[in-house]
């Protein structure tokens, strides 16, 4: 088998965004919606750690980091926003959300 | 043997992705949430190949530690037996497969047209976790000082949120 190189990771990487990226377009549940971001940001993580790799460069590793911090802070908040969304409707289906008004 | 290695993480990545968007036995979110840890613990080894090991412990820390039990948690809090009654529409679904089908076609069909990183195949630098800290703490010190305002305000918006009664 040839080496792994660079496209291998990439190829990798933009199926998992694709694949969370179907999961927020199927799925009708916010919880398994914010899953799929999450899988959407852990694609662009992978992106960021392969090319840190094959250019022989550290910044996009701390780049990786900050996003992880990033993703920590925003799943606290939205969390909290859904659970505070359910406690006013009882429900957490997007089509019963569709109305800005609580 | 790097490159069997690959292969067995890059698929493990990929089968367990698939597995928490549509699982064909349940719809339950939690089982959703058990095989993101899994996407989440063999994307680490896939770091590990990428020779990031800092990053695959704080990926295994941060996501398969923190966010995932705050997931769980949630959905323990909320009562989601009426997930498991609702139907995906059939239509919608294929639509979306077909969109997004189309989008990681062009994508991948792009990377392979590109020679992209294949001059680039022998990487020497280490991801050592001495390097990256110096890289953290001398060029990157304000965004990781701002970083932990971010956090700070994460945390106070959460509580805020999560107060009784939402004016």
């Amino acid at each position: 088998m040839s080496p792994i190189n660079l496209q291998d990771y990439l190829v990798v990487s933009s199926l998992l965004f694709c694949l969370g990226l179907l999961g927020v377009i199927i799925r009708r549940n916010v919880l398994v919606i914010y899953m799929s971001l999450e899988l959407m940001l852990n694609a662009a993580n992978l992106a960021l750690a392969a090319f840190s790799r094959f250019n022989n460069n550290l910044n996009g590793q701390v780049l990786v980091i900050f996003i992880i911090t990033v993703a920590a802070a925003e799943v606290a908040v939205g969390l909290a926003l859904i659970v505070a969304l359910y406690r006013r409707r009882q429900t957490t289906h997007v089509e019963d959300l569709a109305t800005m008004k609580l | 043997m790097e490159t069997a290695f690959f292969y067995i993480f890059a698929i493990l990545t990929l089968l367990c992705a698939v597995l928490v968007i549509a699982n064909p036995f349940t719809r339950n979110p939690v089982t959703s949430a058990m095989f993101l840890v899994l996407t989440i613990i063999s994307m680490a080894g896939l770091f590990v190949q990428l020779h990031a090991f800092f990053l695959a412990a704080v990926q295994v820390l941060v996501y398969a530690g923190a966010v995932m039990v705050l997931f769980i948690f949630v959905i323990m809090l909320l009562d989601l037996k009426e997930e498991e009654r609702r139907r995906i529409n059939t239509a919608m679904a294929v639509l979306g497969v077909g969109a997004v089908g189309t989008i990681a076609l062009v994508m991948i069909h792009t990377i392979k047209q590109s020679s992209v990183g294949l001059t680039l195949t022998t990487p020497k630098v280490e991801g050592s976790t001495v390097l990256l800290g110096q890289s953290l703490f001398k060029d990157f010190a304000l965004p990781f000082e701002v970083l932990s305002l971010v956090l700070l305000v994460a945390m106070v918006g959460a509580i805020l949120f999560s107060k009784k009664d939402v004016k």
